[in-house]
């Protein structure tokens, strides 16, 4: 994602991380979350980006990179030892099978039990600063009118 | 259930049976949708190849298939090569949780007509219809045209909009039924009112009728069909996001655009007309399949009615009536269906 020079790629590159996301999502047994991560982030957010970035000229932010000296041996050097670290923790945990989840657990009504019942407060709050978010886009989307 | 490669040859199987379903009933909607059209416009449409003009699919699938591959100057490449398959492939996969038939059809513990049922079901339906918009998106982008990249605009702008209203009007048809898994709610209508009218949700009086109303107008617009077809109105735009596509390229955007009209008629006889559910499906389960095709033709048939009959709106138009209209009318179902559902539990099923 972060390779690309054009924004539109690094926009698509970004769909397939949220497409890989949801199959992460979808490992841990969590379907309703996975496919929720799909008709959120890639089915709104992500199309208001590309949005955008159609919007302004078709080449904007192309060439604009700047490099940095010593990039590509310092690249080459910290992506091996994340390798690395990785292989070790991997190497010392050791592969085992994923454990079998609680029946019933991942699916559309476990996590809105959980989201009504125990986490009420932080929802509730998520929801109001969403608010504010809207208000405030409309607030300055209609300055001129008010001045 | 059988072993797991037994399961898995069976999805497998279920799955290309589908594809080459869809292939040819796209092929023979372009058929039916210009012979309709001319019939009402009184003209007589294609009739010359085959009885009827029945093989004229077959006559333009293999003129699009020997037309020359090309690429338009300044075009993306890359994008331009992916963006007509997304499309494509998207469109199919919507398909996947629509059940076609009753679940006790089965062959080794699978169940044959559904290719999947995810606990999330019409949910993955929305989530896939969000990825084909990419289709759309980077077509009309990577083509470097003007007017491929307004019917793109226009598209996304569209789709985002209208994607909220049907969402929402999905959220009541799902307090109706009290899950998100499309077979459990044919099931659910299945059932009688009074020994002899059917529980369709289009019969749950006031709400069903109107959650079914603004879903046909919301998948009218999500398929960018007439009068919402403003992403691709010839006028004004040429062609709309595929005007610089050719050949097989074109044809899998024109594929897509079929099979999610395909699909969006079946999404709605399976919400809202009780899906396979119909005359002596009890005694021959089979019969579903039967039913299930034709209250989908039905569907296309109306669609295509529609496109003949309508004149298209104008872009403000479209999204007021998608945004003052659809959102706030939703709302309102949903806030009456929840509490018919309080009212009356036996309603739900949850």
């Amino acid at each position: 994602m972060i390779t690309r020079s054009k924004p539109v790629h690094s926009a698509i590159a970004f769909l397939g991380t949220l497409v890989s996301l949801a199959g992460l999502f979808l490992l841990l047994y969590a379907q309703f979350v996975a496919i929720l991560q799909i008709v959120i982030y890639a089915g709104a957010i992500l199309v208001l980006f590309l949005f955008v970035i159609m919007l302004l000229h078709a080449r904007s932010g192309e060439g604009s990179v700047e490099k940095l000296r010593l990039q590509r041996p310092l690249a080459i050097v910290l992506s091996l030892a994340l390798l690395a670290g990785v292989s070790f923790l991997f190497l010392q945990a050791g592969l085992s099978e994923a454990p079998t989840p609680a029946a019933g657990m991942g699916t559309a009504e476990e996590v809105g039990k959980t989201l009504f019942d125990h986490f009420i407060l932080p929802f509730e709050v998520a929801s109001v600063l969403l608010l504010a978010g809207i208000l405030g886009a409309v607030v300055l989307s209609k300055k001129e009118s008010w001045s | 259930m059988g072993p797991l490669w037994v399961v898995l040859a069976i999805t497998a199987v279920k799955s290309l049976v589908v594809i080459v379903a869809l292939l040819t009933a796209f092929a023979y909607m372009t058929w039916l949708e210009r012979r309709l059209v001319s019939r009402f416009q009184v003209r007589i449409g294609p009739n010359r190849v085959g009885p009827f003009g029945l093989l004229q699919p077959v006559a333009d699938g293999i003129k699009l298939f020997f037309k020359e591959d090309f690429m338009p100057s300044g075009a993306d490449r890359a994008l331009y090569f992916i963006a007509p398959g997304l499309a494509m492939v998207t469109a199919f996969t919507a398909f996947a949780v629509i059940p076609f038939g009753p679940p006790e059809v089965k062959l080794w513990g699978v169940p044959l007509l559904q290719i999947a049922n995810p606990n999330a079901g019409i949910l993955f339906i929305l989530a896939v219809s969000s990825i084909g918009l990419y289709g759309i998106i980077l077509g009309g982008w990577s083509s470097n045209s003007k007017y491929p990249l307004l019917g793109a605009l226009r598209s996304s702008a569209q789709m985002i909009s209208y994607e909220l209203g049907v969402g929402l009007t999905l959220v009541s048809v799902i307090l109706l039924s009290g899950t998100l898994q499309l077979p459990q709610i044919v099931e659910q209508q299945t059932l009688t009112w009074f020994g002899f009218l059917p529980r369709w949700n289009i019969f749950v009086i006031p709400v069903g009728p109107l959650a079914f109303l603004l879903f046909l107008i919301g998948a009218t617009a999500e398929t960018n069909r007439a009068p919402f077809d403003l992403p691709e109105s010839e006028q004004e735009l040429t062609a709309g996001y595929h005007t610089e596509y050719g050949g097989m390229k074109f044809a899998a955007f024109f594929v897509a655009e079929y099979v999610n009209l395909v699909t969006a008629s079946a999404v709605a006889v399976t919400l809202f007309f009780g899906g396979w559910d119909g005359p002596f499906v009890d005694q021959v389960p089979l019969l579903g399949v039967l039913w299930f095709i034709a209250k989908v033709f039905a569907f296309v048939f109306f669609f295509i009615w529609l496109r003949a009959t309508l004149p298209r709106v104008r872009y403000d138009q479209l999204m007021d009536l998608g945004w003052k209209l659809l959102v706030p009318l939703a709302i309102l179902n949903l806030a009456i269906t929840s509490a018919i559902v309080l009212i009356w539990p036996s309603l739900g099923g949850g």
